[in-house]
């Protein structure tokens, strides 16, 4: 038997389970409930101001906590990679540490915290939680990206003339996008789809996207929330194409 | 002064990052009911939490019970199925190679809440009860992936002769999976399954969309409905500041450990 | 050791989609003989190994062991051993067990295990490195330890895919002396691949020259260093003048502008043919009336043993010539060549004759691209067409997008005045070219034909 033959299993796992499902969305986001095909889920999204309000909030918050996330995650990662300023591989690891920790959990604590402090739940902690949550996803790739980069790049940079501050600019930031574009595709899709952690972090105030589909499948809208979902599969599949795909994402993590 | 900043800023973050777990961890040795009330200390939380006498609901322990099995039996069928599928992937080629590693990186790009939704129709579409089944199945689907992209760079690392030189040497295929291929992707295996293990353990939307409707509870699904009581159970104070202090012992072994080996490379 | 046949490879062909790594090899191996598969990288030399052990299945043709078809016969039933290109040792294993994988596998005594893994590692020179992790050995011991763990199961063959190249020079002539030894004590048969033309002159009893998916020579080394059968192999054994000639009558043939003698017959009179002369075979003289012509010497370098020179003819052809002594740059000097060392060869092709169609009157696809030619009456598009196009009017272009075809200088040979290329069509066509200019193997060049020198007959015109 070829060794090539091996992936037949697995592929037909993934026909089943993963390409079968996602068909399955699509499948239902376009019928009614007596099976009949139909785009009224989809038009109705358009018309449900709740839910495009929703909509609209998920991806600012998104999009905020991205930004945050690098201008708070290039730093640490730039000072973490570089040998002079840090020397301990401890450091990194109390930073990567709580990517192994359940979300949940630390969503949790975040929220129970800002209760003792006194502080009003709302957009303002919903973002500091969401930053807490996934900063390390930032870090973490572009970290993986500096530490690994050649150092004979930068020492060219200066040979030929460049002040640290350009061969910062010019060569390493350049050089690092592959590390900047994993992390925003690690924070971004998290944040635009996640649900619960919203709910801790507001006390119920504001509901995100991923909170309105889950909501539609428990209350069994089926077909109106396989339409949601759809939608944001539309926005994920355009956010990795200008990404690019996710793999490099999900090899730095290993 | 550069390094001043630098270390500085590190330990604002650090400090940030860590004061809710720290505030857990600190009042995990108080008997409160209510987080953030300090009624002197002690340990009884712990008793609790090990003998099972709750003063919350009792079946935290199940769930946590549920979390390891499901992670543990996950991991493992992924790390089975994806060493397979990756020597099998690393053999293919071209638009057949292309198309398979394509579908194999959907998972880890979806977001739980879509891989969830999908699940629950497609074990609504098949009629297939929800239960341990079908959260189990769930988590294999998102855990093998990381499995074949932890296996497959020790493949591409290998020396494609290896496994014919054991053939070579008169072992049949299965010999020379056994005694040549499996030792070599042996590190990769182990962390694809560490990552699935940890994955599941995670895990909170695929198995909320999953379980169906017989009970079955997690430690993540617990803690969502205990959230939503309002009040947490203050058993979880010491739950969490247990597993907060197990992860960091773990990486900072298998850390201390992987630059000690480096260490030992570059002096030979 | 003469006579029977131990291997037979009977019209093998294999291709990897639609690339043709061999076509139609027939090849057989002698009881005992030390064959190696000479060529460039690619040439089907490793590919024709891994089908003799049984990694690969040919497409067609059938190979023999002993006169039986192996075809069936998976690679672990094979009788035979291979020591891999970089070696394939077990990184997990220690020395030993990595010797000791295949008898253990075959379930042989433990103590008998033991006595063969250390006579075979005493034969290698490894003593005492049973326990040693192979990582940790260097490139040489690694080497010995590949051959040990395949010779340890007493194969009736060995196969050989490269097994020197990662080794440094000193190395590797130690380990060919070895190698040598080795073959004439055990007596088995070594099949071995290379790409070194040395080490395949210095081990082998018989070669076989390959190129692009087929065989060129099969012979002794000193048969495939004296009488090239071709250009390439001229060109690839050793070092050779390889120059344009036209054979005049018989023993009578004509190159850089005068006439030898040589001791070639049977090509007819005044027929275009390939000459190689060895640079070591052309000789300095003092006196005038043994000289066959003069030139004048243009650089002139010291090679450890001999002086290679290039040398100007008095007809404005570049020679090389290794003498052992020297002879001062810008001097002119007299030279002959002996009749034994003019080979004379049959040119393969004397220019370009391609396949292709008419598109209009005046346009004509071939190799994939569309050229315009001039007006050919009496032809219409889509008729079948045969351009025959002179080496030297194939303009090369630095660009490829500059090009009507786009492709890459794949093979060059230096023809004492003028540079001969075989260019790589994107299609895999190939399409050779006289220029003066200097070309590179692997640049990627622009192909573009004047319409003048296309000349255009219908496919089916005798």
């Amino acid at each position: 038997m070829k060794r090539s033959h091996w992936s037949i299993p697995y592929a037909v796992f993934l026909a089943i389970f993963v390409v079968l499902p996602l068909l399955l969305v699509l499948v239902y986001a376009v019928q009614d409930g007596q099976g009949h095909f139909t785009l009224a889920n989809i038009t109705r999204f358009f018309s449900d101001s709740d839910a495009l309000g929703t909509f609209a909030v998920s991806l600012e918050i998104a999009i905020e906590n991205t930004l945050i996330c690098i201008l708070l995650g290039y730093p640490a990662a730039w000072i973490l990679a570089n040998k002079e300023l840090n020397r301990s591989a401890v450091t990194i690891v109390l930073f990567i540490l709580p990517m192994w920790i359940n979300a949940l959990m630390r969503t949790l604590a975040t929220a129970e915290l800002f209760n003792m402090l006194g502080f009003q739940l709302g957009k303002g902690t919903l973002l500091f939680g969401m930053v807490y949550d996934y900063l390390p996803f930032m870090i973490y790739p572009i970290y993986n990206v500096l530490a690994k980069m050649d150092k004979s790049y930068a020492e060219a940079a200066q040979d030929l003339g460049a002040t640290p501050w350009k061969v910062f600019w010019k060569v390493t930031v350049p050089l690092s996008m592959p590390g900047v574009s994993s992390g925003i595709l690690m924070v971004f899709m998290p944040t635009v789809s996640t649900f619960a952690i919203s709910e801790f972090l507001t006390n119920n105030k504001i509901k995100l996207f991923g909170t309105i589909i889950q909501e539609n499948i428990n209350s069994s809208m089926w077909n109106y929330g396989a339409a949601l979902a759809l939608i944001m599969l539309v926005i994920i599949g355009i956010s990795t194409m200008i990404t690019g795909d996710g793999k490099e994402a999900e090899e730095a993590l290993i | 002064m550069k390094k001043f900043l630098a270390q500085t800023y590190i330990w604002i973050l650090m400090v940030l990052l860590y004061a809710p777990l720290a505030f857990i961890a600190v009042f995990s040795f108080t008997e409160s009911k209510v987080l953030g009330n300090w009624t002197g200390f002690s340990t009884k939380l712990y008793e609790n939490l090990f003998t099972g006498r709750m003063q919350g609901s009792a079946s935290l322990i199940s769930a946590v019970e549920n979390t390891l099995l499901i992670a543990l039996v996950s991991a493992f069928v992924s790390m089975v199925l994806g060493t397979v599928a990756a020597i099998g992937i690393h053999n293919l080629s071209g638009r057949k190679k292309r198309a398979l590693t394509f579908v194999n990186n959907i998972p880890m790009i979806n977001p739980d809440v879509i891989t969830g939704v999908s699940l629950f129709l497609l074990f609504i579409f098949l009629h297939f009860s929800q239960g341990y089944l079908s959260v189990i199945l769930s988590h294999i689907s998102f855990g093998t992936p990381y499995v074949v992209l932890s296996v497959l760079p020790k493949l591409r690392q290998m020396n494609p002769n290896i496994y014919e030189a054991a053939l070579d040497l008169g072992a049949t295929p299965g010999q020379a999976l056994r005694k040549v291929l499996v030792p070599q992707l042996r590190p990769g295996m182990v962390s694809g399954f560490i990552l699935a293990f940890t994955m599941s353990l995670d895990d909170f939307a695929v198995t909320f969309f999953t379980r169906g409707t017989i009970g079955l509870e997690t430690l993540s699904t617990y803690i969502y409905a205990d959230a939503r009581k309002g009040g947490l159970t203050p058993e979880l104070r010491p739950l969490m500041t247990l597993i907060f202090l197990i992860i960091l012992v773990l990486l900072l072994v298998i850390n201390i450990r992987q630059a000690r080996m480096q260490k030992e490379k570059e002096n030979l | 050791m003469a006579g029977e046949h131990i291997i037979d490879l009977n019209h093998v062909s294999k291709s990897f989609g639609d690339k043709k790594i061999l076509d139609d090899i027939n090849l057989y191996v002698r009881k005992g003989e030390f064959v190696t598969l000479l060529g460039p990288s690619g040439c089907g030399k490793t590919t024709t190994l891994r089908l003799i052990a049984g990694f690969l299945a040919p497409d067609e043709g059938e190979i023999l062991l002993d006169g039986r078809d192996i075809s069936g016969i998976p690679p672990h039933k094979r009788p035979f051993n291979t020591v891999f290109q970089r070696y394939a040792l077990f990184p997990h294993l220690d020395v030993y067990d990595n010797i000791a994988f295949g008898l253990k596998l075959q379930k042989v005594p433990s103590d008998e295990i033991d006595k063969r893994v250390r006579k075979v590692l005493k034969m290698v020179s490894m003593t005492d490195y049973e326990e040693r992790d192979v990582n940790s050995l260097s490139g040489g011991q690694q080497q010995r330890v590949a051959i040990a763990r395949a010779l340890v199961n007493q194969p009736k063959i060995l196969l050989l895919d490269e097994p020197l190249a990662a080794l440094d020079l000193k190395m590797r002539k130690d380990m060919q002396i070895e190698l040598k030894e080795m073959h004439r004590e055990l007596g088995i048969t070594f099949i071995y691949v290379t790409h070194d033309q040395e080490e395949a002159l210095t081990l082998s009893d018989t070669i076989v020259v390959m190129n692009e998916g087929k065989i060129q020579q099969i012979g002794t080394p000193t048969d495939i260093y004296n009488e090239p059968v071709n250009s390439f192999v001229a060109d690839f054994i050793g070092e050779s003048n390889i120059l344009n000639g036209t054979m005049i009558r018989d023993r009578r043939v004509s190159f850089i502008g005068h006439e030898f003698e040589c001791v070639d017959e049977g090509f007819g009179e005044n027929v275009p043919v390939d000459v190689v002369v060895r640079p070591e075979d052309i000789y300095f003289t003092k006196k005038p009336e043994r000289a066959q012509f003069t030139a004048t010497v243009n650089s002139c370098t010291f090679k450890g043993v001999h002086y290679e020179m290039y040398v100007d003819t008095d007809t404005g052809n570049e020679l090389m010539i290794q003498d052992y002594d020297a002879y001062p740059v810008g001097s002119t000097v007299m030279l002959y060549i002996d009749p034994d060392d003019i080979q004379v060869m049959v040119k393969e092709r004397t220019c370009n004759t391609i396949e292709g169609k008419m598109v209009d009157e005046t346009h004509v696809e071939l190799l994939g691209g569309e050229f315009e030619c001039l007006p050919q009456p009496g032809l219409t598009g889509g008729e079948e067409i045969v351009a025959e196009i002179a080496f030297d009017k194939v303009d090369l272009l630095d660009h490829q997008e500059d090009g009507v075809l786009a492709g890459e200088v794949h093979f060059l040979l230096y023809k004492g005045d003028h540079y001969h290329l075989t260019i790589l069509t994107e299609d895999g066509d190939h399409l050779w070219v006289d220029t003066d200019d200097i070309w590179d193997k692997g640049d990627l060049v622009g192909i573009d034909l004047a319409k003048e020198d296309i000349k255009i007959r219908r496919k089916h015109e005798a």
